[in-house]
């Protein structure tokens, strides 16, 4: 059963692209055949951290105006076969996505992946609703301050609102992604605590990135920071990310923290 | 020319209710008028000093044949205070104004032993509808209970009665209630009790950490608040025109 997964935040510059890239290589690593799509039509990246940039002729805007087929506009990664992109157009502009053609799109990845990952546009506007429209997975990509913590608030009440599933009457399985965390200031009062994030959200954690040059490094040679160094400290909290997301129980750790406070973090999952 | 407020007392607004009589006209017009006739003289008065409301939606009829039934109406002592369901090309100046957001109450009719009817009359007229309307039996006070955190930028509003959150209401999301708000978790948005007017009504929290309290259209911004309510579970009532507040526990 292919699962279609969003990647999405409300505020931009939290590490939605960063994680998509990295939950996309975590995921197809398992050998499960991965799609990441590029939903940010007009300021488009997820090419540029996937390394794929110079590879892109067609995208999601000609596969939805029928320009080209589905096939063509794949691009296979070459590190990892199992891993595909699906990227946007930077010519265009979020009306470009229509409903229906999404959902075109959607229902023909389904056929082909396990993994469908969307990277959302910051915002709740067009694009980021018809990036979420179709997920029965959201990760909610959040840093550890008060206006990406609100945002995000914002963005689980439009994903119990504004889904397929909730339309339904289903529920979207949500996860938040606590990413640029770095334990030294949340200890000095300078950012969010995890808990504190966990409180305001309750939603269950799926993950803690630490702050670390090592995402930026991935980024600028063009690699998902799982597959640049998969034993950096990022890698390697998103790799057990992409674990729990396919329902295996890892147990959490807060980068940075001394051994001992681990076993406190068993089982901490909010409601 | 900037004028200068020598009361700074802020006018309070507030919703009310009421139960209107709606009068929904069938064409031909004259035969129903000639049937409210016969209504109204079985029961003079019925709608003398009750609020009533025109509902033309499923009737066609034009601007002037409009104004001739109100007239008409008029005449009857039928005071039409809307209208409901008009286009925008039916209403000229002097008329009611259009109506909208009505919602259905139940039908007001009376059993049939309260009619002043001669034993003799014809069965049909048995069956009519009396013409005194009993005051509505008191209703039991109606409440919502919401059992998920309200998120930032989504309101709750129940003009009817209490709102219960069991959960938070993130910065950003509002409670709107005609009742009382009861947070069971920490609440950090809006919240406005006693909405309709409705002074009595207190807002209750586990966790203050509020953005706005309002009470009957009274108001406190975060600012306001005395600090050391922040993060306390506090109960908040109003005494006249200001908001009172204290710890629970």
């Amino acid at each position: 059963m292919a699962k279609v997964i969003v990647v999405t935040s409300g505020k931009g510059g939290v590490g939605k692209t960063t994680s998509t890239a990295a939950l996309g290589a975590a995921l197809a690593q398992r050998n499960e055949k991965t799609v990441v799509v590029d939903f940010d039509v007009g300021l488009r990246n997820l090419d540029l951290v996937m390394g794929a940039e110079r590879r892109v002729v067609y995208d999601l805007v000609n596969v939805i105006q029928g320009d080209a087929k589905l096939p063509q506009a794949l691009i296979r990664d070459k590190r990892l076969e199992t891993l595909f992109l699906l990227p946007a157009s930077q010519t265009r502009d979020k009306d470009s996505l229509t409903p229906e053609g999404v959902e075109k799109v959607m229902g023909e990845l389904k056929k082909h992946f396990d993994w469908i990952i969307c990277d959302s546009p910051a915002g709740i506007e067009r694009g980021a609703t018809l990036a979420m429209r179709h997920a029965d997975i959201a990760v909610i990509v959040t840093n550890p301050e008060v206006s990406s913590v609100r945002d995000s608030d914002r963005i689980i009440g439009l994903l119990d609102a504004k889904t397929e599933r909730a339309e339904r009457g289903e529920r979207v399985e949500k996860h938040l992604l606590l990413t640029r965390y770095d334990q030294v200031r949340a200890e000095r009062g300078d950012m969010l605590k995890v808990d504190d994030v966990l409180e305001i959200l309750s939603i269950p954690l799926v993950g803690i990135v630490p702050e670390s040059t090592d995402v930026l490094k991935a980024s600028n040679l063009g690699a998902p920071v799982t597959l640049a160094d998969s034993r950096s400290a990022p890698a390697l909290a998103y790799l057990d990310a992409a674990r729990r997301i396919a329902g295996e129980t890892v147990p959490m750790t807060i980068p940075g923290e001394k051994r001992g406070f681990l076993g406190k973090l068993f089982g901490r999952r909010a409601a | 020319m900037t004028k200068v407020l020598t009361d700074t007392r802020s006018i309070r607004i507030k919703g009310r209710s009421f139960l209107a009589l709606v009068l929904s006209p069938e064409p031909p017009l004259d035969a129903w008028l000639t049937r409210l006739d016969d209504l109204a003289s079985r029961s003079a008065g019925f709608f003398l000093g009750r609020p009533v409301v025109l509902d033309v939606a499923d009737l066609e009829i034009d601007r002037a044949e409009l104004k001739k039934l109100i007239d008409e109406l008029g005449k009857r002592n039928v005071r039409i205070m809307g209208i409901e369901g008009g286009r925008p090309s039916l209403f000229e100046p002097g008329m009611p104004p259009a109506m909208k957001g009505g919602r259905p109450a139940p039908d007001i009719e009376i059993p049939a032993e309260a009619s002043v009817e001669s034993p003799g009359a014809a069965p049909a007229a048995a069956t009519a509808p009396s013409l005194q309307v009993e005051p509505p039996a008191p209703r039991a006070i109606s409440s919502i209970v919401i059992r998920e955190p309200v998120r930032s930028g989504q309101s709750v509003i129940f003009p009817e009665g209490d709102v219960t959150v069991v959960g938070s209401v993130a910065s950003g999301a509002e409670i709107i209630a005609g009742g009382s708000v009861h947070v069971y978790g920490t609440l950090r948005g809006r919240a406005l009790a006693g909405s309709v007017g409705n002074a009595s009504a207190r807002i209750f929290c586990r966790r203050l950490e509020a953005e706005l309290l309002a009470i009957d259209g009274v108001y406190k911004t975060a600012e306001d608040m005395a600090p050391n309510l922040r993060g306390q579970a506090v109960q908040l009532w109003l005494e006249g025109d200001s908001i009172m507040a204290e710890r629970l526990n």
